[in-house]
């Protein structure tokens, strides 16, 4: 599939805290054994309170994207009222599936999804896998080729007294230990001022972490390792 | 045999538009304002869950007056084609005038080819990015489309209100101000319409992408008071 050059999209985590989700993901799109892109967005808002990250073929995978926002939008306008959590998690996995034949031909998209429950007041998490299998996980979720280190790192770090600020420290230190051990994951680029995207989800909806904010955090993390 | 009495065109077209007419007089009026960041919609409507003015796209918003499951079936199908098309080309592309065309098509072959017109008038509204791009397209329900600048109102004495409208109406009113403004014209000197009766949407350039925000109860009686 690498044969092909199609752009390939990398490491996403979502982790709940206290009072929501924080989700977070890398901007490198890679093809084969190249850098194709470095501030590419794979963690998007899906609609006020829930966000959608994926990892996979980026060509299929943005569609994918855009036509979920649309549908989550469209269905809030025709009938007047947001779709479930739940309901919003189901859409995608039938959009996934609806991908399956592609999968098997190596373009595969496998997002994760987010966000806050307005009826059970509580954030979470799902991931999926290519057939459209939707899994709804405690704690957070991972995907991507960077997933294992990413999802290691959260779970040694996991704690569910966890609050907005160190769900976003924790989301960070994921990404950066996936940078790390990932070629095809990309890490904070101070140099041109590309940063990951990081933001959660609570009953006030979708806010994005400024540049500065993960500046600030990566800068934290360099000290750290630096200290070692 | 028996033959079909001929009616003329005229006569057939007078008695189609003074049944329209009536049907949309019976229902209660809504009037929507230029205020400074956008525009106002204030309905008068006792109901908490049906609604007369809705989002269609990001800076576009729907109000109809009339029959109810006539009017909602329009703002469906503008809500479809809008997002249809912000979908196929760019979310730039959708506008209020092509929007309004579409909506006067339709309701123009329905007045002229099927048995029973549509009992509706419907408006159309855009906030530009700046206050000179702001537009409101007032259809009525044989597709005759007007455009209108600083306020409109449509449904039951709408004349009359249109009346009030032009004597109060000055540039740069806030939102309160606005809705205030609409609530008085809507109910005239002599009725002063309760918070809970009115329903009350504003499209306004600071909201971000979608300009689209309906007025909460809180927030309605802020802006009465």
């Amino acid at each position: 599939m690498h044969a092909l050059s199609i752009p390939h999209a990398t490491t996403c985590v979502a982790l709940r805290y206290d009072n929501g989700v924080v989700m977070a993901g890398d901007r490198r799109a890679t093809a084969g054994n190249l850098i194709s892109h470095r501030s590419m967005d794979k963690l998007v808002e899906a609609d006020r309170h829930s966000g959608v990250a994926i990892a996979g073929a980026a060509g299929p995978a943005i569609e994918m994207i855009r036509l979920f926002q649309l549908q989550l939008e469209h269905y809030e306008k025709v009938e007047g009222t947001t779709l479930s959590l739940e309901g919003k998690a189901n859409q995608l996995s039938m959009m996934v599936r609806g991908n399956l034949p592609a999968a098997m031909q190596g373009m595969v998209v496998v997002p994760i999804f987010g966000g806050f429950d307005l009826r059970r007041d509580c954030g979470r998490v799902w991931d999926f896998d290519a057939t459209g299998g939707r899994y709804e996980e405690r704690d957070y979720v991972a995907t991507g080729s960077g997933s294992l280190h990413a999802s290691t790192v959260i779970k040694v770090g996991w704690r569910d007294t966890l609050d907005r600020d160190g769900a976003a420290d924790l989301a960070c230190r994921a990404l950066w230990e996936a940078a790390d051990a990932d070629s095809a994951t990309g890490g904070p680029d101070a140099l041109r001022g590309i940063y990951p995207i990081v933001a959660s989800i609570d009953v006030d909806g979708w806010r994005r972490l400024d540049d500065e904010d993960l500046a600030r955090r990566f800068a934290a993390i360099v000290e750290e390792v630096r200290a070692r | 045999m028996s033959m079909p009495f001929y009616v003329a065109p005229e006569q057939m077209m007078k008695d189609r538009a003074d049944y329209a007419r009536k049907g949309i007089a019976r229902g209660r009026a809504l009037v929507a304002v230029r205020f400074v960041d956008g525009i106002a919609i204030v309905a008068e409507n006792a109901s908490d869950t049906l609604r007369k003015v809705s989002e269609i796209y990001d800076r576009i918003a729907f109000a109809g007056v009339g029959k109810y499951n006539e009017f909602d079936q329009l703002r469906v199908a503008g809500v479809r084609a809008a997002d249809l098309k912000g979908y196929q080309y760019s979310r730039d592309d959708v506008d209020a005038r092509s929007l309004a065309n579409s909506y006067a098509q339709m309701l123009g072959n329905i007045f002229t080819h099927e048995m029973k017109p549509m009992e509706v008038e419907i408006l159309v509204a855009e906030v530009g990015l700046d206050p000179a791009h702001d537009q409101m397209f007032h259809i009525l329900y044989d597709g005759t489309v007007v455009d209108q600048r600083d306020s409109a109102a449509i449904g039951g004495d709408a004349e009359t209100i249109k009346i009030r409208l032009g004597e109060t109406w000055t540039e740069g009113l806030s939102l309160p101000e606005a809705v205030k403004l609409g609530a008085h014209a809507l109910g005239g000197n002599d009725r002063e319409i309760p918070a809970g009766d009115l329903e009350v949407a504003e499209l306004a350039r600071t909201n971000g992408r979608r300009c689209f925000h309906r007025l909460d109860i809180g927030e309605l009686e802020a802006a009465l008071a």
